[in-house]
């Protein structure tokens, strides 16, 4: 039992840290990914805004989907919000505080490709670069360029190679300037970001500590009563397995053998066990009742000790009293019909 | 019990020097991001200073809050700080030491920031060109006052056309480097002197109040991560029995349909004679056969 215990608090412990490493992963991968990507600006009038914009907005929403994808918790934040409610109530707070957490981590990684693509300025130079003030940075009084011309002209200011309007503006002014906006905007952008995630973070013990420490506790609660109901599964399975292939092979012996004499029988106490771990079901249809009752039903949240579990201990409203147990049984009986 | 002290010294050290550790790290993060930072002066008369100065003071701001968010002690802090009072009384001096604690902490990486980049001196460079005497330079001596700004604007800036051979640019941007780096290395020595002090002269002060207030901010540390680590044993042992009565609940219902339990004394005693009834290659052979074209019913 204390193997398990620490086993188990290793594996909580683990998977918060678990899934620390990975959002922590996923921000590196982010970053690493910005700096292999091979920026190509089309240097032509609207292309420019569409792909600017578009690298700069398009693989953070990809990330952030991926860093859903990757959180084991997704599929049970789903389970939980789908299920039946059973004699199970379902607890808003709950589901919230999972969706909440789970969202701050997929964040980073969009944040950090934001926060990288706008200090590095490319993606703003390439976007923004029709736009830039001829009038104050050049020599807007340069003759006979129309306004469709000089946009053309503009649009490549990212290509150095091919710009030709060094007289109307000098490239490496103008790239100057959109680089120092650029920059500007990501050390604001960083800067909104942690101010937000710090007040996120201290508010939350000013106002609503209580109602976090509770949500909290039943999220975990969720997660470990999945594992440990896969974990008792597994075991029924292992014993099913078991009885049923020693059946078989007793069933076997008594073709092959014609007479044998008693040999002395092993411990009992091994087969004992592994029929009682199989709990009273031994046939397809009544683990599949058993699988289906499991999701359709949930059973409540307040344990008596003698006797089945009663009332719903979740939502906060008063325990119902605890009602004799055979009536109890008979409503099983009857609304698990599948 | 043994067992559960070294359990204790370890939450107790870890902490700290979990904390310490962080701290360390965000300070190599905020050189490492320096280093990684292309800086750009926009080498024009008012937006020089904007950006240069903002160089030097908005990253340290979101270097601190950074370290307040990473800290586990500023969440420990605000929470008993805000806790009603109920039966336990709420000492001050605890929160005062855990504030100071954080802070400290929290101000490492801001101020590796900003002395590194003073030490360098491209920023103070680009925000302060503009501001520069332009009598004392001989290139910048006698040019009209609008012309002098712009040029000066443009000194950060080594590649641009009209500074690439100018030497006057190169001897205000040496002045300016040299205060820079002068002011970086006069805040480094100040805060080294004021930290070398406030270390030896701690014991001198105090020294009863300061011991308990560590004692017991380090207990409510303590307190914390034990009680969350009963929630989690908690809740463990509550699934396990709610698994438990789901299961035997249909036990119950299936016994209500009159099932059979598998008799158990005869399985245990054949359990030798299926060892022994199958003892050659041919029954062996017949039994993977049947095994997989008849399996037993479920």
């Amino acid at each position: 039992m204390d193997r398990f215990r620490m086993i188990f608090q290793f594996l909580q412990s683990n998977q918060e840290s678990f899934m620390n490493g990975i959002c922590g992963i996923m921000a590196l991968a982010s970053a690493q990914m910005y700096s292999a990507f091979d920026f190509n600006c089309p240097c032509l009038p609207r292309y420019n805004l569409a792909y600017g914009l578009g690298i700069l907005l398009v693989p953070p929403l990809i990330l952030f989907l991926l860093g859903f994808v990757l959180n084991n918790n997704v599929s049970m934040l789903a389970e939980e919000w789908r299920r039946p409610q059973g004699q199970r109530g379902k607890d808003p707070a709950v589901l919230r505080y999972m969706f909440c957490s789970m969202a701050q981590r997929a964040m980073i990684a969009p944040v950090v490709w934001v926060s990288v693509t706008l200090l590095d300025g490319k993606c703003i130079t390439c976007a923004f670069c029709t736009s830039v003030p001829v009038e104050t940075l050049g020599n807007a009084s340069h003759p006979g360029l129309s306004q469709e011309e000089m946009k053309l002209v503009l649009a490549r200011i990212p290509c150095k190679e091919i710009y030709d309007g060094q007289e109307l503006i000098a490239n490496e002014v103008a790239i100057r300037y959109l680089r120092c906006i650029s920059q500007a905007l990501g050390w604001c952008f960083v800067l909104l970001m942690t101010t937000l995630a710090f007040l996120v973070r201290s508010l939350r013990p000013c106002f609503t500590q209580a109602a976090f420490l509770k949500s909290r506790y039943w999220s975990h609660y969720i997660d470990i009563e999945r594992k440990l109901f896969d974990e008792t599964c597994a075991e029924h399975a292992r014993s099913f397995a078991k009885v049923c292939i020693q059946q078989f092979f007793e069933g076997m012996s008594t073709d092959l053998a014609a007479t044998r004499c008693h040999l002395p029988s092993k411990a009992p106490a091994d087969v004992g066990e592994a029929a009682e771990k199989l709990l009273g079901i031994t046939d397809r249809g009544t683990m599949n009742t058993a699988l289906k009752s499991w999701h359709r039903c949930k059973p409540p949240l307040h344990l008596h000790p003698p006797a089945l579990p009663t009332g719903n201990g979740w939502a906060g409203e008063g325990q119902p009293p605890a009602q004799p147990p055979v009536p109890r049984r008979e409503m099983v009986a009857y609304y698990s019909r599948v | 019990m043994d067992r559960f002290r070294m359990i204790f010294q370890y939450f107790q050290s870890n902490s700290e020097s979990v904390m310490n550790g962080i701290c360390g790290l965000l300070a190599l993060a905020s050189v490492k991001m320096y280093t990684c930072f292309d800086f750009s002066c926009p080498c024009l008369p008012r937006y020089n200073m904007a950006y240069g100065l903002g160089i030097i003071f908005v990253p340290p701001v979101a270097l601190f809050l950074c370290g307040l968010i990473l800290n586990r002690q500023s969440l420990l802090m605000l929470e008993e700080w805000r806790r009603p009072q109920g039966r336990r009384k709420k000492d001050l001096a605890v929160i005062r030491y855990l504030c100071s604690s954080i802070m400290q902490r929290a101000m490492v990486a801001p101020v590796v920031w900003i002395i590194v980049t003073l030490l360098d001196g491209k920023c103070l460079i680009c925000a302060l060109s503009d501001s520069v005497d332009p009598e004392k330079f001989v290139g910048f001596a006698n040019t009209s006052p609008v012309q002098v700004q712009q040029l000066l604007a443009k000194v950060p800036c080594k590649d641009d056309e009209l500074m690439r051979n100018n030497t006057s640019r190169k001897a205000v941007s040496r002045y300016l480097r040299c205060w820079s780096q002068a002011l970086g290395w006069s805040i480094l020595l100040i805060l080294i002197v004021a930290a070398f002090l406030a270390r030896w002269l701690r014991p001198c002060f105090n020294q009863a109040a300061l011991l308990q207030a560590r004692h017991w901010s380090n207990y409510i540390d303590i307190e914390q991560k034990i009680f969350e680590e009963t929630c989690c044993e908690h809740s463990r042992l509550f699934a396990h029995k709610c698994i438990l009565h789901f299961f035997e609940s249909m036990q119950e219902e299936i016994k209500l349909r009159s099932f059979s339990l598998p008799r158990e004394g005869e399985e245990a005693e054949r359990e030798e004679d299926l060892l022994q009834g199958i003892t050659d290659q041919d029954q062996v052979n017949k039994l993977l056969k049947t095994w997989y074209y008849e399996k037993p019913a479920l």
